[in-house]
């Protein structure tokens, strides 16, 4: 029966294609569109994930992102230093400049500013250069992305410069780094260099970031130094989930990527999973004709399911293919870098086809078992 | 085997559609014999209730009331999986429209009791081939049936009713979609290849140009036997 069943649902070739391309495509839409999201609010916290090498973040009590900070004062640095279970602790500064090309172009770029004497939170992925010649005055290291902006199809070359608010700098280094959100250009550069660059203020220290000594869990410590500074810690993956938090909740984009999202599914159901209704449907005098004949209902339950089961799976087999070719061919892009269609997805993406599939089945066969096999007889 | 051994047993069989003051009696009490090793015609004026009683002696309608015996087995009684399996293996199926399955050759077609029942499909669509083959379509075993004409099709339906050696055929009106001529030749071919004397076939029709073809006619009015002549 098995054969049959096959058939059945290829033998009307147009309906068969239909169903596959309906399937397909909510796949990839549904796929696309969640890798998107995804992608997207994982560059929010982009920033935070760079920084390898410190596992601990302390702000402000208030501060409820990384992008919009109050400033710490150099006494905060000096009471974390002092609190036991902190291994060590070091200043980071976060703001922002504007960056002016040898050919005039400008562009206001995310300016981090990392202590002097070890360098803690750079980027470990280096393209091109020596992030130590950071120690050098006057120096930069920049992200690919903002190399390319100003220095546009050019190899890579060290000592080129730019100005940053009207001072020469040169590039020392060039990174890799994660895609911020805004998807400007991030430079790199010391930290007392950074308060240079910005015009020294009294209080700039963004963040101060910090290791607890081996053994002492992290929670631990940032419990302690909450309590005993009255600032907030927080680990990495912590921090980086309040700011995806925070843009997920003040932002419009989860709401617009979710109806996407749901568009997908309508479709996905809807066209789907009423293709294959209509299909069973319109069958139905043939199943009326088998169950007469003497297959019984389990049996005929078997071959609706593996109708469907071929469907879903061959449908989703190709919108999924067609998300991965997708993020396949556009890896190379730096606007798009860090986009991918993560395991997750795949699987969540699975899950909704084949339980769109299903209920789509499970309407189909509950018609042909109600279905009187004495229908054959009537015209 | 004796030539008049039953096949078919009815007895006070009524059948109402709906309950209560609306329900339609449709069959009002039927007592009918049907024996083997014969073709019995069941004729009547239209909406008589000839297809619900066919349908009720195939099993696939429960009577209201009264009892029923095919191949000695009562199959009204039966829970509906082994309703199932005894149409499977013992009756056979014609129908006016024929029901062919639209994307399965003839071949495949005739063979579907056989792939029901399990067999392999190779071993089964080379049974349908030579059944096909004895019905003079052994060309047309791989065509589709919409490149089949009225009375080729009928035929492929024949070989799918007879493939797995069922001893109860029945058929509902099956030339009433046919023109005169190959009504005639599909009735010549089904007696020709379906009696046999251990299998009963019985034929609803309002087609009186086929009677000829009966053994045996049970005439049917408004939900009653009314007579019973044999040829
Ligand atoms: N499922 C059903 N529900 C309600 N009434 C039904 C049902 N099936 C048949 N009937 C009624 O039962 C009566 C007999 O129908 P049946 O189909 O058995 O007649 P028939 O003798 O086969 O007629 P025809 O020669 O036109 O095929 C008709 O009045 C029909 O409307
Ligand atoms: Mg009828």
């Amino acid at each position: 029966m098995h054969f049959v069943a096959w058939q059945m649902l290829t033998g009307d070739r147009a309906k068969y294609l239909g169903l596959i391309f309906a399937i397909a495509f909510s796949t990839f839409l549904m796929s696309h569109q969640v890798s998107i999201f995804c992608g997207l609010m994982s560059r929010t916290a982009s920033q935070i994930d760079d920084v390898r090498d410190a596992s601990i973040w302390v702000m402000d009590a208030k501060t409820l992102y990384l992008d919009e900070v109050k400033a710490l004062t150099d006494q905060d640095l000096y009471r974390i230093r002092g609190i036991s279970g902190v291994e060590w602790a070091v200043p980071l500064f976060k703001g922002a400049s504007r960056a002016k090309g040898p050919d005039g172009h400008f562009r206001a770029v995310i300016l981090m500013g990392h202590d002097d004497s070890t360098l803690t939170g750079i980027p470990r992925r280096i393209v091109h250069g020596d992030i130590t010649r950071l120690r050098e005055p006057e120096s930069i290291a920049i992200d690919q992305v903002g190399y390319e902006f100003f220095f546009p199809g050019q190899p890579y070359q060290l000592n080129r410069s730019l100005d940053l608010n009207d001072r020469t700098v040169r590039i020392v280094a060039i990174v890799d780094s994660n895609a911020p959100f805004v998807n400007l250009p991030v430079v790199y550069t010391r930290y007392t260099q950074a308060l240079n660059f910005v015009g020294r203020e009294r209080n700039q220290m963004s963040f101060v970031l910090a290791k607890a000594i081996p053994g002492l869990p992290e929670g631990e410590l940032t419990g302690r130094i909450a309590d005993r500074t009255g600032l907030k810690a927080l680990t990495s993956s912590q921090f980086g989930w309040e700011t995806i938090w925070y843009y997920m909740e003040h932002t419009g984009i989860p709401i617009n990527f979710g109806i996407t999202v749901i568009i997908a599914l309508i479709v996905g159901t809807v066209v789907a999973g009423q293709t294959f209704y209509l299909f069973t449907i319109e069958n139905l005098k043939q199943f009326g004709a088998l169950k007469a004949i003497g297959v019984s209902d389990l049996r005929i339950v078997g071959m609706i399911l593996m109708q469907a089961l071929i469907v879903g799976a061959i449908g989703y087999g190709l919108g999924i293919s067609m998300t991965a070719i997708f993020f396949e061919t556009t890896q190379s892009n730096l606007d798009l870098r860090g986009f991918r269609l993560l395991p997750i997805v795949m699987q969540g993406t699975a899950a909704t086809v084949f339980l769109i599939v299903f209920l789509a089945s499970a309407f189909s066969v509950r018609r042909v078992i109600v279905l009187e096999p004495a229908v054959v007889f009537r015209g | 085997m004796l030539n008049n051994a039953i096949a078919v047993e009815c007895s006070q069989i009524e059948k109402n559609f709906g309950s209560g003051g609306d329900a339609a009696r449709v069959l009002r009490g039927i007592n009918l014999t049907v024996p083997t090793g014969e073709m019995t015609f069941l004729v009547g004026p239209s909406g008589c209730g000839k297809t619900t009683l066919l349908s009720v002696i195939a099993g696939l309608l429960n009577p209201t009331a009264g009892e029923l015996a095919v191949l000695g087995v009562p199959l009204h009684t039966l829970k509906p999986s082994r309703a199932v399996e005894f149409r499977r293996q013992n009756l056979g199926f014609v129908f006016q429209q024929f029901n062919l399955l639209p994307s399965l050759t003839a071949a495949e077609n005739a063979a579907v009791p056989l792939l029901a029942a399990h067999w392999p499909r190779k071993k089964a669509v080379e049974k349908a081939r030579e059944l096909l083959d004895g019905l003079g379509l052994a060309e047309r075993a791989n065509a589709y049936p919409n490149q089949l004409s009225g009375g080729q099709q009928q035929r492929v339906a024949f070989a799918r009713a007879l493939i797995h050696e069922p001893r109860l055929i029945v058929c509902d009106e099956p030339t009433s979609a046919l023109d005169q001529n190959t009504g005639h030749h599909v009735m010549e071919l089904l007696r020709a290849i379906a009696v046999r004397p251990n299998r009963a076939v019985l034929v609803v029709t309002h087609d009186n140009r086929i009677f000829d073809f009966a053994d045996r006619i049970a005439h049917m009015n408004d939900g009653l036997i009314t007579d019973i002549e044999t040829n």
